[in-house]
């Protein structure tokens, strides 16, 4: 019989065995288990740490070094507002505010029904279009406080019909 | 097969696809269309066709530059030059179908303009007319907008690859260094140091395996050329590796790229099979004994692993933080093999500047700027864009002409150019020409491209306060005078925002900004101090409000500012084990 833990070990296997780039690292496993479940727990490190013949500790100080690893899974829907320069001048202040409003969160972090995760981003790549917001990676440019309570809301909706 | 065998395939079918049977239809998908919508608008085009069972060819093309413009929707009939409809939305799609596929007329009111030899079919206006293009010359952007980046076929046909077989079949690596050496060209990922000087620094190095690898982490806010590139060209960068690659003596390519940024992971990866499939990349290429891999590897989000000896660390698997200088990476690079790192952008004009030669190149430009400028105009600006220009227009000519001036009838108060590290000028900087060495004596840089536009609703240390947060939050947090310094800095500058600074805080900063510069192992300290000297040079009236009598000049520090702070996860107390 396997267990939930037996499982979640299968699937990070799978993702550090199916990378299909030449070169693999510390760094592009942690990536290939994000991509595939989300979030890095400690079985990923343990992992990680045999497959690349190192220790536990140098993998987890890679992956509690750059910011887009999370520990624990994520919400169903990801929200992300970009604080860089140009979307602050175009009223990124705003959208924030609006949108940690609507999850009712102060800062990053899971909504406390655990459905949504917001997280700050320091540039989306699309300054042309500031603000920007990027909700289940799909950008929205250009965010006015109107559009911001529009996508807020629609993931309202979503969540109750899940 | 040969170069020109693959070139006429190529060549028949770029004319079948733009002068054949059915309409071509072009959408802009790079990150700015994407931000617009591109995507829905794709969706809904695609569906419509279906039901209403218009056959037509539909492409993702990459980003003209006119990014105002976007989601831009580009059609060409046969016979007829290409029309295109600006800011389309989903909604737009039934009727611009209609109207000009069904029948024969179109949606005036939606028209942006034409482009093409074909002339305009009633009134509309000339794209090549517009300032936003005319003022261009597109030499890296050159297919931007134009070919599909997941077709290597419609860059063949484009002159693709010409540069590599010409390097190929009539160079040899001297002769190809010596002519980027003559074009002028200068690293655009910031420190603006030659190109073939650098390149000739890994000439001498054993081999046989050494690496060039192409930075496009791209971390700055306000810059998006090299993932417009990217998304736009892929090809245009690996030609322009795979030539580095012969000059140098190198056998592999590494183009970095940040995780997440979907768009130009994925259309480099494709363009790397597509070249390996057309014997472009890999073993003898074009048949010649010339060897070149290159792949893909992904970084973490980090600024600081732009940093070149940083790149290689996380290119490694490693946390990005800087190495000791030397050994240098020419002699010790990345898996301990020499190495040479280039911006996105400057290997991107090596397959012109090999085709078209050094004099060609060099004639554009100006003084030791030689080339074009590939300018990331945001901002308060009415036309914010990619916008690629020769060297030497002006920064006035840039915000009024290609951006179209200060949005909402505002004044220009501040430029924030060349990253976050970069500086920050005031409004008599019009008359400074892009030229590297201009940019840098009048205390800012032009580094990677970005220019964001203040107008006077924008207060000089609410920005300050921003950039300044960005380089705390980025601090990879090897040098204790970059990790602390940061930290202090935002400190004082959050007490200056809030109307709580202390007496002796200007010094206090200018005291922790020198120890940054004097102790720091990257440029990330060491510049760190950079934007709010600069702040403090132009705006020192700005600051003055703000200490003396409590006040925001233009009320925008009067709002809680959410900046985040501290975030950087190595802050947790998460111990494994426990």
């Amino acid at each position: 019989m396997t267990t939930e833990k037996d499982n979640l070990r299968t699937s990070i296997k799978e993702a550090i065995d199916s990378q299909k780039r030449p070169t693999v690292t510390v760094l592009s496993s942690l990536l290939a288990i994000q991509d595939s479940i989300g979030y890095i727990p400690e079985e990923a490190i343990e992992e990680v740490a045999v497959h690349s013949n190192t220790s536990i500790n140098s993998v987890f100080g890679v992956a509690s070094f750059y910011p887009n690893f999370r520990f624990t899974p994520p919400g169903e829907h990801s929200v992300e507002v970009c604080w860089g320069p140009t979307c602050h001048l175009k009223g990124s202040t705003e959208i924030l505010e609006i949108v940690l409003a609507k999850l009712g969160l102060v800062s990053e972090g899971d909504t406390e029904d655990g459905k949504v995760s917001f997280r700050f981003n320091t540039c989306l790549g699309a300054c042309s279009q500031a603000p920007v917001l990027s909700l289940d990676h799909e950008l929205y440019g250009n965010v006015d406080s109107d559009m911001a309570e529009k996508l807020l809301g629609d993931l309202d909706q979503n969540k109750t019909t899940h | 097969m040969n170069y020109q065998e693959i070139a006429s395939k190529a060549k028949t079918e770029w004319d079948e696809m733009t002068n054949g049977r059915v309409p071509l239809i072009r959408i802009g998908t790079a990150m700015c269309g994407h931000a617009a919508g591109a995507f829905r608008v794709l969706e809904t085009l695609k569906e419509y066709m279906e039901t209403k069972g218009i056959e037509a060819n539909v492409q993702e093309v990459g980003c003209l530059g006119l990014c105002y413009a976007e989601p831009l929707v580009d059609i060409k009939k046969p016979g007829k030059s290409r029309l295109f409809f600006n800011n389309v939305g989903p909604e737009d799609i039934s009727q611009i179908i209609d109207e000009y596929l069904v029948s024969d007329g179109y949606p005036k009111e939606k028209v942006f303009g034409y482009l093409g030899e074909e002339g305009p079919q009633d009134d509309e206006a000339s794209l090549e007319s517009m300032p936003g293009m005319r003022l261009q010359n597109r030499i890296a952007l050159r297919n931007a907008g134009h070919t599909s980046p997941y077709d290597i076929n419609q860059y063949i046909a484009n002159g693709g690859y010409s540069g590599l077989n010409k390097a190929l079949s009539n160079m040899s690596p001297t002769d190809v260094i010596d002519e980027v050496k003559n074009s002028g060209l200068r690293g655009r990922g910031g420190a603006a140091f030659p190109t073939g000087v650098k390149w000739s620094f890994l000439v001498g190095s054993p081999g046989p395996t050494k690496y060039i690898l192409c930075n496009c982490e791209e971390g700055d806010p306000g810059a998006y050329n090299d993932k417009g590139i990217l998304e736009s060209d892929p090809h245009t960068l690996l030609e322009g590796l795979a030539i580095a690659g012969y000059a140098t003596g190198a056998s592999n390519g590494v183009v970095f790229i940040r995780h997440g940024h979907d768009g130009p992971i994925n259309r480099t990866e494709k363009a790397i099979e597509q070249a390996y499939e057309s014997g472009l990349l890999g073993e003898n290429i074009l048949g010649t004994d010339f060897s070149f891999d290159i792949e893909v590897a992904l970084t973490g989000e980090s600024y600081v692993a732009g940093e070149e000896t940083a790149l290689m660390e996380a290119v490694e698997g490693k946390r990005s933080m800087p190495r000791y200088r030397p050994p240098f990476p020419a002699a010790f690079g990345v898996w301990g093999k020499p190495s040479n790192i280039n911006n996105v952008k400057s290997l991107s004009y090596a397959p012109e500047i090999i085709s078209r030669g050094a004099d060609w190149f060099s004639s554009i430009g100006v003084n030791q700027s030689t080339g074009t400028a590939i300018v990331c105009l945001s901002g308060d600006v009415n036309r914010p864009g990619l916008y690629e220009v020769p060297m030497g227009l002006t920064l006035g000519e840039v915000i009024d002409d290609l951006g179209g001036g200060v949005s909402n009838d505002g004044q220009l108060k501040l430029l924030q150019t060349g990253g976050p590290l970069g500086g920050v000028l005031g409004p008599d900087s019009k008359d400074i020409h892009i030229d590297f060495d201009e940019m840098r004596s009048a205390g800012a840089i032009f580094g990677s491209g970005g220019i964001i536009v203040g107008s006077d609703r924008v207060c000089a240390v609410d920005l300050t306060r921003v950039l300044v947060a960005f380089c705390q939050f980025e601090s990879c947090g090897k040098c204790f005078p970059c990790r602390l310094g940061m930290e202090h800095l935002l400190e004082i500058v959050e007490r200056i925002a809030n109307y709580e600074s202390k007496p002796g805080d200007m010094d206090l900063m200018k005291s922790v900004g020198g120890t940054m510069e004097a102790g720091s192992l990257c440029g990330h300290g060491q510049l760190g101090f950079g934007p709010i000297r600069s702040a403090i040079t132009h705006f020192e009236e700005d600051f003055r409000l703000h200490i003396e009598e409590d006040r925001c000049p233009t009320g925008s520090c009067d709002r809680s500012k959410i900046v985040p702070k501290n975030t950087r996860p190595y802050a947790t107390d998460h111990v494994i084990g426990e």
